[in-house]
């Protein structure tokens, strides 16, 4: 597994696609956390991160489908996959090893914003006036997020050849589990359902996390959905042998 | 320490790519696998390197069974698939080491072990090359050096030399033959010369069957009671006249006075024709045994199934 970590972080960093991706993802937070007024925490007035836990789930969706599309599909289109399958190593090797590598990429993303809670720390009055609880467990919800979608789009990465169908597909699948459900609890007639859609939806867990307590049941949750979208992975990667 | 296939069949949907084979690659000597595109030699190769699995039927690589224990054979099996695949973002050496990695090797051994494949491979001079730098020949070496790196006592290799120019094609088959002692090898081909350069045996299989299987030599000598003579005469004659000959089976004409007669017989007929030209006041101008390649040997094991 760690031969395929190493090789896929070394490609990811020798490529644009993970810096680029990881610059977008910054300059977005930053500008809408400091500079644009309807969302920036100056004109808003309170020492919270709200914008930016709001805005980076949905900055993941966009972007970590960019950098997980060719996983597979690449693999695939070129026939290294078969270099691989062939290699004494197991499927799991090559499926952790390609999930930890993005993963690793996620949390590169989410490291230097932690500057801005350090600067919304010190603007505070008094300074430190912060609910740094709130703070810790919106992080883990993120990170458990990102990988969620990394999951995802290691699967959409895994159904296709075809680069932009991945991207397409792990963008819809991220979007439905993220909000989708939660727009379709709002379906009249679904109104009876309504509740265990939003449970299932990423959003309800997200939200739950973000309230400053780490709770095992949402956590297990994130992990449960990366663990179900892994498994689909490794079911697909498996099935030529069917 | 040997490729054992035994009734392998391997069934695409309706297709069936592989029906039955049955044959062994025994250490030490290199086996051709010969067959027209679509035989299904690859299909076998990538049953071998356990790619994909058969149908049914077993491969046993060095006794162990590839189906049920992938992860042992795969450890011992050095593959270059074909179309050689390859991740054209990486240097030459970061590749291998990727590869070295793959098998656990480490540190010190696998540096010194790359470095060494690199001089066998003839890669020195761009090993600091990006793969998707190199020209093709170059890329097969890489290709070649990624499935020696492991030191693997089998050797698989589907079509090593398509898509290389004549010097290149010598230099590799050269770099096979020398990697070859002590070894299993496999190579498939559909290029006749390449199995008379490199292989002791040869397996040639046709729309999934086995049609032959055995020494090069053999194969050559295996069918000469059915013998091919070329007579070029000054003027045509009717092709049927050739039939008075008691030894002669058929006669085909492909060119102007030209006559390929199928002689059935031991020994050399000859001086038999010529006489018989002279009876009839033929002008030879030209009269020679053909010499049986396996190129028409080939041809006819293989092409019954095509038309």
């Amino acid at each position: 597994m760690w031969a395929i970590f190493r090789k896929e972080t070394t490609t990811l960093l020798n490529s644009l696609v993970a810096y680029l991706a990881i610059i977008v993802f910054l300059t977005f937070i930053g500008v809408f956390l400091w500079v644009i007024p309807s969302t920036s925490i100056e004109s808003y007035g309170y020492a919270d991160l709200d914008t930016l836990f709001y805005l980076a789930p949905l900055a993941f969706m966009l972007l970590i489908p960019a950098i997980t599309m060719r996983l597979f599909a690449e693999e695939k289109k070129d026939g290294t996959i078969e270099l691989l399958l062939t290699k004494p190593i197991s499927d799991w090797d090559i499926i952790l090893g390609k999930f930890f590598a993005s993963g690793a990429i996620v949390v590169v993303a989410v490291i230097p914003t932690l500057i801005y809670y350090g600067s919304v720390y010190y603007l505070g009055k008094p300074v430190g006036n912060i609910d740094s609880a709130a703070v810790f467990s919106s992080y883990v919800g993120l990170l458990l997020m990102g990988l969620v979608f990394v999951s995802i789009g290691l699967f959409a990465s895994v159904m296709s050849l075809n680069q932009v169908v991945s991207f397409i597909l792990a963008l819809s699948i991220s979007y439905v589990w993220y909000k989708g459900l939660n727009d379709l609890s709002a379906v009249s007639s679904w109104t009876s359902q309504a509740f265990l859609l939003q449970y299932i939806s990423l959003d309800y867990h997200y939200i739950a996390l973000s309230k400053g307590v780490v709770d095992f049941r949402n956590v297990f949750y994130f992990l449960t959905v990366i663990g179900l979208m892994l498994g689909l992975t490794k079911l697909k990667l498996g099935s030529r042998h069917w | 320490m040997s490729i054992e296939v035994s009734h392998l069949v391997k069934q695409y949907g309706k297709q069936q790519a592989v029906s039955d084979i049955s044959f062994i690659a025994p250490k030490g000597i290199i086996t051709g696998f010969l067959g027209p595109n679509g035989a299904g030699k690859s299909t076998t190769m990538k049953i071998a390197t356990g790619y994909i699995p058969p149908t049914s039927g077993t491969v046993f690589v060095n006794g162990t069974d590839v189906a049920q224990y992938p992860l042992e054979v795969k450890r011992q099996v050095g593959y270059l698939p074909e179309h050689n695949p390859l991740y054209v973002d990486m240097f030459v050496f970061e590749y291998l080491q990727f590869i070295g990695h793959l098998y656990q090797w480490k540190g010190e051994v696998l540096t010194k072990r790359i470095a060494e494949m690199i001089e066998v491979c003839g890669l020195t001079l761009e090993q600091n090359k990006k793969i998707g730098a190199l020209s093709k020949g170059y890329r097969q070496r890489v290709g070649l050096a990624q499935a020696l790196l492991p030191n693997p006592s089998v050797l698989i290799l589907d079509e090593p030399t398509t898509g290389l120019d004549p010097n290149q094609i010598v230099e590799i088959r050269q770099l096979i033959a020398s990697i070859a002692e002590n070894k299993t090898v496999i190579l498939s081909t559909h290029i006749m010369q390449e199995v008379q350069a490199l292989c002791q045996q040869v397996v040639i299989i046709n729309r999934g069957t086995i049609v032959a299987n055995d020494t090069v030599s053999a194969l050559k000598q295996g069918k000469l009671n059915n013998r091919i003579l070329r007579i070029q005469l000054v003027s045509e004659v009717s092709s049927d006249v050739w039939l008075q000959l008691p030894f002669v089976s058929q006669v085909q004409s492909f060119a102007f006075a030209v006559y390929e007669l199928t002689i059935q017989a031991d020994t050399d007929v000859r001086s038999e024709v010529f006489q018989f030209c002279a009876q009839h006041q033929w002008t030879i101008l030209e009269m020679k045994e053909e010499e049986r390649s396996l190129e028409t040997i080939f041809r006819e094991l293989t092409q019954q199934g095509i038309r």
